[in-house]
């Protein structure tokens, strides 16, 4: 299939302005460009065609099941569109909130932004919360940053986090550009985090230790509890990293189990889109101690009204408004709509069809660990692999069978890791005929292997030679 | 299965001694491990550190991992060669692929080293 | 009703299969004293009233018949081709791309993005997009620090967004790096310049960034893209890195986000580059395709060493601004770019009754000087269905009687005037 530019012709052109209706002005000639930027020249039909067909080489939620681990890709109701395009909140300017005088003209959206952090906080059980952070590694970010700033402020010398080995790269990335080191601490066999590894590193000398819960590796870590109290010991803060949220809503909630501060998926938990890897929302949630650190300003609320104050030692600005105000407007949609019971149905049923995935799964693949899954389950491909098919070749035979694969090779602690998340609004029959598809690749494993080496061989193009990419880097035309 | 001549390090590194001065490369295991090496960063020459200071970086498609000075010592000379050709590391590991050469070495390093057998016996108990 | 099929029916098959009785069993891992007791949250409501609900919250927000409110987002007409192709649910409810045989309209979009990019500032490699201008600042700032390992000092240079620089104090709180304000770039990893400048000024840094690379500095030049019709590119200017808030490329304004941070480099700083970056390869067949490419610098190969901790971007946006730089074309950012700069030109001729702060030239946004106080010329307006501008006292820059205008291509001759005789009328009584 052909670049846009490659389909460019001298003179060709879509949108055009009306004749200029003041005199044209000169352009300083030294203050300009060379020669105009060499932009596609095509027509709007040649632009829609080559967008619709672009479209058509990829593998969406709305038209193929997408299990990926760690994601939470679950259905984006429509509705959420249809509110955040009402031209109140698309078209609104974001300065309104720079002067005090025009406060009153952006009072809806302060409300919108006002009532989701009030019930991110309610279902997470965290005081305050912040829509600021652009996406979870943001939210990361600023949880760290708040981290240090509760420790500054208290006089505290702290350098050190803890991350369970299984962590997302984003937690050491985000601790490292907080100014901190990260130390790494085992899971045991059981696929939790190893409490006398943890109970070792851990010194006065940690600020701060970040968790998932359940973990990476989709189990609750049940001794929460005691780390909570071995972190507290030390002075050292709790950090919950919300990727897994979609499994424990209305079951517990991490502000109750210890947590100090944490941040949200809007994109995994509050089904916002992931539009082909982002735009995404991380919002920052806090318990008391780290309120006045909160990054600002913030909406509050007076009577009926909303007006904006910053915390007095807040961190100052992780974003140059309220974040992706936008992707608020469609998580708002979908907790109105869902409201307390749907909330908690949500976690029953992700964590019911996790559950059932591998149950049926389990007698062909090895299951990674032995706990109770909750709304991921992981395999470990290696027995697969030593028969000469991997995780990788599973992977790509699924997409012949229209489904998109699994996560693979994460979390980097299980070898062959498959890492399947259904989500709850998949039907028992999409999961049904997944299981039936994972199956029969077992089954082809066992009878003749090598024959996966080619798939998928349904998609526009087969596997694709990324060292080749690596080494010619050719990234634009 | 490594060769005997050369001193190896825990993160993979090998060491040829010449005289007064040392090559450096890493070994067939790690390069294996790695993949297909699509990129080296080596160190600027006059770069002087001590055993264990960051010196390389070498990266495929799934990773990237550090190489570090396995004794104390100044880099002279670098492999240009890995530039063009990074994949030298995967096709000749221990001889072409080699990374930089150091002088002013801290000889006493060395001790520390593992030999070719003592490098086998890790790289076993690695590999489960 | 909410958006899960389970029947009571596929629950108890479902359980059976699992081999527990009851759904509570699935949760048992969770020690009882933790467990949820009640919390404060109101009961779902239908589609139909979150919609009114949802309608009634959207209407609680004033909308201007004119604007001329810019300060890095600007008001530009976005063409119906943007929306009904970027809301084609393979896009927009599509993820990483992580298995690139089926993600080829995704990956192939990026690589595409990238070379409009390119093209756009005459640089040579850019990224698949960052969150937003602000923290593509502190991206290029971060990534001017590791290319230039032995410095540790930034350098602002006064034309920068000022909400952007309290960005950069932000998140850089904990990093042992000195940031100064000015435009000295000795020992400095970088100086960072914004063209046109916060309040609209043009001006050529051709020469300081032969300044900078005699100091070893970096130059890293924060642009408008709309005003790279006209305007002397960052490539142009000899820039290392060039960064931007690419909102005015087809997306809305929408409070504040999301947006799309732009990042393009030169090939000798491609590895130190922060975010997904698309490359073009070929599969066994030969069939041209594109992968995600130098994943080894990202966060989850490199962890704590990763460029950056970027994971989710805005690929999103980058679709949306990739469509409006194909529909425009061209000729068509060429002639967009001289209507908003005409257009300000001519506005800036009707506003005697003021005087224009800008020393240097503009290109569609210029700050005016005006008898009263703008924050009262603003509300006066407001009244009008007027958004006036920006009162610039409130950035703690300027006179109270500043007012920053921007004007672009939506803005006819007669709205121009008829601005021009409110504001006139209002300043002046």
């Amino acid at each position: 299939m052909q670049l846009i530019f490659e389909k460019s012709r001298d003179g060709r052109r879509a949108i055009a302005l009306d004749e200029l209706d003041v005199p044209k002005a000169d352009f300083p000639s030294e203050l300009q460009r060379e020669t105009p930027a060499a932009l596609p020249e095509v027509s709007e039909f040649d632009v829609v065609r080559h967008f619709t067909e672009l479209s058509n080489r990829n593998f969406g939620l709305d038209s193929h099941f997408y299990p990926l681990g760690s994601c939470t890709m679950k259905y984006n109701p429509k509705i959420a569109e249809v509110t955040a395009a009402m031209p109140g909140f698309s078209s609104l300017h974001p300065h309104l909130i720079t002067s005090e005088s025009t406060w009153n003209q952006c009072q809806g959206a302060l409300e919108v932004i006002h009532t989701l952090e009030e019930v991110l906080g309610e279902i997470s059980g965290m005081q305050e919360v912040s829509l600021q952070p652009i996406a979870g590694a943001h939210g990361e970010l600023a949880g760290t940053l708040l981290i240090a700033a509760y420790h500054r402020d208290k006089g505290n010398h702290k350098t050190k986090i803890v991350v369970p080995d299984s962590a997302h790269g984003t937690n050491p990335a985000s601790a490292s550009i907080a100014g901190y080191e990260v130390v790494e601490v085992p899971s045991d066999k059981d696929g939790t985090i190893h409490l006398d590894e943890f109970r070792k590193v851990m010194d006065d000398d940690v600020a701060g230790i970040m968790l998932t819960c359940p973990n990476t590796h989709g189990l609750f870590e049940s001794d929460i509890m005691e780390i909570a109290e071995v972190a507290h010991k030390h002075d050292a803060l709790l950090y919950y990293d919300g990727a897994n949220l979609n499994a424990i809503m209305g079951e517990c909630r991490p502000g109750d189990l210890g947590f100090d501060v944490m941040h949200f998926n809007l994109h995994k938990t509050f089904a916002t889109p992931h539009g082909m890897g982002g735009p995404g929302s991380g919002p920052v949630g806090v318990g008391e101690r780290l309120v006045p650190f909160l990054p600002g300003p913030r909406v509050m609320k007076n009577g009926e009204s909303f007006h904006l104050e910053t915390p007095e030692k807040s961190i100052g600005r992780m974003a140059p408004f309220f974040g992706n105000f936008g992707m608020a407007v469609r998580a708002l949609t979908y907790i109105q709509h869902l409201g307390n019971k749907g909330l908690k149905e949500v976690s029953e049923k992700a964590v019911l069809n996790a559950n059932y995935i591998h149950a049926r799964l389990k007698g062909a693949y090895k299951s990674a660990f032995n706990g109770r899954f909750m709304h991921e389950c992981i395999f470990d491909a290696s027995p697969q692999a030593q028969k000469g098919a991997n995780a990788f070749d599973i992977a790509k035979s699924l997409l012949d069978y229209g489904f998109h694969a699994p996560t693979v090779y994460f979390p980097l602690t299980v070898p062959e890791s498959i890492m399947i998340e259904p989500t709850e609004t998949e039907s028992k029959e999409t999961i049904d005929a997944f299981c039936d598809a994972m199956l029969e690749i077992a089954e082809q494993i066992e009878k003749d292997a090598a024959s996966l080496k080619n798939n998928p061989v349904s998609t526009p193009v087969g596997r694709l030679d990324e060292v080749k990419a690596a080494k010619e880097l050719n990234c634009s035309m | 299965m490594f060769p005997e001549n050369l001193k190896y390090t825990v993160e993979h590194e090998w060491v040829a001694v010449n005289g007064d001065t040392c090559t450096v490369g890493i070994t067939a295991f790690a390069a294996e491990q790695l993949g297909d090496i699509t990129y080296v960063e080596l160190p600027e020459t006059g770069l002087a550190g001590s055993q264990g200071d960051d010196a390389a970086t070498v990266e495929s498609v799934k990773a990237a991992s550090d190489v570090y000075l396995p004794i104390g010592g100044t880099v002279f000379e670098i492999n240009e060669a890995l530039e063009e050709k990074p994949e030298l590391v995967n096709e000749s590991p221990f001889d072409d692929g080699w990374f930089f050469k150091l002088e002013n070495v801290t000889s006493s390093d060395l001790d520390s080293l593992m030999d070719a057998d003592a490098y086998a016996a890790f790289v076993k108990e690695q590999d489960h | 009703m909410s958006w899960v099929p389970t029947t009571s029916q596929d629950e108890e098959e479902m359980l059976k299969t699992i081999g527990v009785t009851r759904m509570e069993d699935l949760f048992d891992s969770i020690p009882d004293a933790i467990r949820l007791k009640s919390w404060d949250i109101p009961e779902g409501i239908s589609e139909m009233a979150v919609k009114a609900n949802m309608q009634a919250l959207s209407g609680k927000n004033q909308l201007h018949s004119l604007s001329f409110l810019g300060g890095g987002y600007y008001d530009h007409y976005i063409p119906a081709a943007v929306d009904a192709l970027s809301l084609r649910s393979e896009f927009y409810t599509a993820y990483t791309p992580y298995q690139p045989e089926c993600a080829q309209g995704t990956l192939q979009s990026i690589y595409e993005y990238q070379s409009a990019i390119c093209r756009l500032t005459n640089m040579e490699f850019a990224n698949a997009s960052l969150y937003e201008g602000g923290t593509a600042v502190f991206e290029a700032a971060a990534m001017a620090l590791r290319i230039n390992r032995k410095r540790n000092k930034i350098v602002c240079h006064p034309s920068m967004n000022p909400t952007y620089r309290k960005m950069l104090d932000a998140h850089t709180a904990n990093l042992d790096i000195e940031i100064v304000d000015g435009d000295d770039p000795t020992d400095a990893a970088c100086v960072i310049v914004q063209n046109p400048a916060f309040d609209g000024s043009l001006e050529d840094f051709t020469e300081l960034g032969k300044q900078c690379h005699e100091a070893g500095t970096l130059l890293v030049v924060s642009f408008y893209p709309i005003s790279l019709g006209l305007v002397k590119t960052p490539g142009e200017m000899g820039a290392d890195i060039a960064i931007a808030e690419g909102q005015c490329l087809g997306i809305p304004l929408a409070f504040g986000g999301p947006y799309l941070g732009i990042l393009a480099t030169l090939k000798k700083h491609v590895r130190k580059m922060p975010g997904r970056i698309a490359g073009a390869t070929n599969d066994a067949k030969g069939r041209r395709g594109f992968v995600l490419t130098l994943q080894a610098r990202e966060q989850h190969i490199r962890r704590t060493k990763a460029m950056s901790n970027i994971c989710s971007n805005q690929a999103l946006c980058a679709l949306r601004a990739l469509i409006y730089l194909s529909l425009l074309g061209k000729e068509g950012l060429l002639e967009v770019a001289e209507h908003c700069h005409s257009k300000a030109e001519y506005l800036k001729s009707k506003l005697t009754f003021g005087t224009i702060v800008n020393t240097k030239p503009t290109f569609n946004e210029f700050v005016v000087r005006l008898p009263r106080p703008a924050a009262e010329v603003v509300a006066a307006l407001s009244a009008e269905g007027i958004q006036a501008g920006l009162p610039l006292n409130d950035w703690k820059t300027g006179d109270t009687g500043d007012l920053m205008i921007a004007v672009t291509e939506k803005h006819t001759r007669d709205d121009l005037d008829r601005f021009a005789a409110l504001l006139e009328s209002v300043s002046c009584s």
